[in-house]
């Protein structure tokens, strides 16, 4: 059979999938590791690099505006999936209901903002909330609720809440369609035998679906984690750049950027990358250990 | 046989009775919910059409007849049709060069059995998990080096290893595309390269176009990438172009909320034709794990 063996093309799989690992190597790769290298030096960006070991990271460690920024993007995180994660899941199981009438319409109409420009949004939000002539005020006095109008962006919580509030809304429809395709997953048997041992709705919902979507649900609580590690565009434009308020949705990446890119302290903002997936890492691998570790103790039960 | 109907029909009329106002509540916060994700675009779209002193004095529903003025102030200081270019080029480029090596890619890990093939997938997935912040820095440095600072190549080029493309591509790939197809290729005398051009990615073009969709969406809504590696104005796409605006004009009300419009409304458009390709592909991507 000299002709199959002939056919045998196999080793030419590496070059179909050799430019992936390329480009991978030099615009992927290349770049974490000299970002590493960069994190140990001082550069300027026009002279050459200076070598000076963990100075950095010994700054970082005692920078108050560090932890700041590490402290208001955990807050806007927080404040944001919890309603995220919970709400899309209710809606997940109201929209994945056969009776209900315009669900395809409700799910794209939830699940639009997701995909608009984040960094517009947050210009958007901006504008809406203008001190003088932003249209939330303008409805407030005209409606009579305020006599003046209040100067939203001077507020640190309200500017944090706000951005958590863009964060749930652009995102609370993607997490939505995520789970329905986890609810998809779930054979109808279960549901009827659950309705036929006389459990109710909610019942059903706490006591099946739930444990049976917490897969899915680690995965969302895992992604969102390192996506809300890397927020930036909203808060950017909401600001114009700065974090104001009194730095209160000056965001990671934020000082990340302002460091590297607007003082030009370049390896110091290297540095602050690595501390924030060293970050991203640790909050991972915990909230996947808190999750096995649950159900490590229901099976002991 | 018209038992089991009636008992059908007995059941159906049950079950519609029931719960007549628990689906009224559902239907209203369903459709509350829908207001408050609609309501900004509206705003946004109804506030480019007013001037400047009709925003500042009073909340406006209606929209007016200043979009033309808007426009031309707009225009006369930012060259908008230049940034509208430079995203169409950026995202255009990046969608074409995501898909055709994420193809490759794909078609590698699915159709041939090379040795490693399982751990060079994993490490494919894995490169999924890292934040792209981390080598923000290290890729500036290296486009400096290799004098891409401030071309549009930089924003493209990196597109070519997108791992969530090619898991996609690869399912697709491993569950409709038969053997056979690529044995009576290879049997005709055909080349690797030329079974693929020719034959494979014909095949996939119902999956390149739901993917090419959302690279498009993705990377003309990219913001961060070319905000650190563009330097001039007319090589910024709108998502930049807009965001800088708010510096320049920041009493110009009207003006903004044309720019934001402009950059969000070939968003809108795509995603109106396309809204059910989208969500299915958000749907193929969660459920890998």
């Amino acid at each position: 059979m000299k002709t199959l063996s002939g056919l045998k093309k196999d080793h030419y799989g590496y070059y179909f999938i050799a430019p992936f690992f390329i480009i991978f190597a030099i615009f992927g790769l290349y770049p974490m590791i000299y970002s590493f290298y960069l994190s140990l030096t001082q550069w300027d960006g026009l002279r050459d690099p200076v070598f000076v070991g963990l100075q950095n990271y010994g700054y970082i460690l005692v920078d108050p505006i560090f932890y700041k920024a590490l402290f208001n993007t955990m807050f806007i995180w927080i404040i944001s999936v919890i309603p995220q994660l919970t709400v899309s899941l209710v809606l997940a199981v109201i929209l994945n209901e056969a009776f209900l009438k315009g669900k395809n319409m409700f799910r794209a109409v939830f699940f639009f903002p997701n995909i608009v420009t984040a960094a517009s949004l947050g210009l958007l939000v901006s504008l809406m909330f203008d001190w003088q002539a932003g249209s939330v005020n303008q409805i407030l006095l005209q409606l009579g609720i305020v006599d003046d109008p209040i100067n939203w962006k001077s507020d640190p919580w309200f500017m944090r809440l706000i951005t958590s509030a863009i964060l749930f809304w652009q995102y609370f429809g993607f997490s939505m369609i995520i789970y329905i395709a986890g609810l998809q997953g779930i054979p109808h048997e279960y549901n009827e035998a659950a309705q036929i041992d006389g459990a109710s709705k909610i019942q059903t919902f706490f006591k099946l679906t739930i444990p049976l979507l917490k897969p899915v649900i680690i995965f969302q609580v895992i992604t969102t984690l390192i996506g809300g590690v890397q927020i930036f565009d909203q808060p950017f434009t909401l600001s114009e750049g700065t974090g104001a308020p009194d730095r209160s949705i000056l965001t990671s990446v934020m000082y990340l950027y302002q460091r590297a890119f607007v003082q030009y302290q370049y390896g110091y903002g290297a540095a602050i990358a690595f501390c924030l997936f060293i970050f991203i890492i640790l909050l991972s691998v915990l909230s996947f250990w808190i999750s096995t570790r649950s159900n490590r103790e229901r099976k002991v039960k | 046989m018209a038992q089991q109907v009636a008992v059908e029909k007995q059941q159906k009329t049950l079950r519609h009775r029931k719960p007549i106002l628990p689906r009224l509540f559902i239907y209203i916060s369903l459709s509350l919910l829908a207001i408050v994700c609609i309501v900004p675009f509206y705003i946004m779209i109804i506030y480019a059409t007013h001037s400047n002193a009709d925003i500042a004095s009073k909340f406006i529903i209606l929209p007016g007849q200043e979009l033309i003025t808007n426009f031309q102030r707009m225009s006369a200081s930012v060259n908008i049709g230049r940034g509208f270019m430079n995203s169409l080029i950026i995202a255009g480029s990046t969608t074409i060069i995501t898909l055709y090596c994420a193809a490759l890619n794909g078609y590698g890990f699915a159709k041939f059995h090379f040795k490693g093939r399982n751990v060079l997938f994993v490490f494919v997935l894995a490169t999924m998990m890292v934040p792209m912040q981390l080598g923000l820095i290290g890729n500036f440095k290296l486009m400096a080096t290799l004098k891409l600072l401030d071309t549009h190549a930089a924003i493209i080029l990196p597109s070519a290893a997108n791992a969530f493309a090619v898991f996609f591509l690869k399912q697709f790939i491993e569950s409709s595309i038969p053997d056979s197809v690529i044995e009576s290729g290879r049997i005709d005398g055909a080349g690797e390269l030329k079974i693929f051009n020719r034959i494979i990615l014909p095949m996939l073009l119902p999956p390149l176009s739901a993917l090419g969709i959302f690279s498009f969406i993705g990377a003309w809504n990219n913001f961060i990438t070319p905000l650190v590696l563009l330097f001039s104005q007319d090589k910024y796409p709108l998502p930049v172009l807009v965001a800088m605006m708010q510096d320049v004009y920041s009493t110009d009300y009207g003006l903004q909320y044309l720019g934001v419009a402009l950059s969000v409304i070939p968003i809108i458009i795509v995603f109106s034709i396309f809204s059910r390709q989208i969500m299915g592909g958000v749907a193929i991507g969660s459920v890998k794990g």
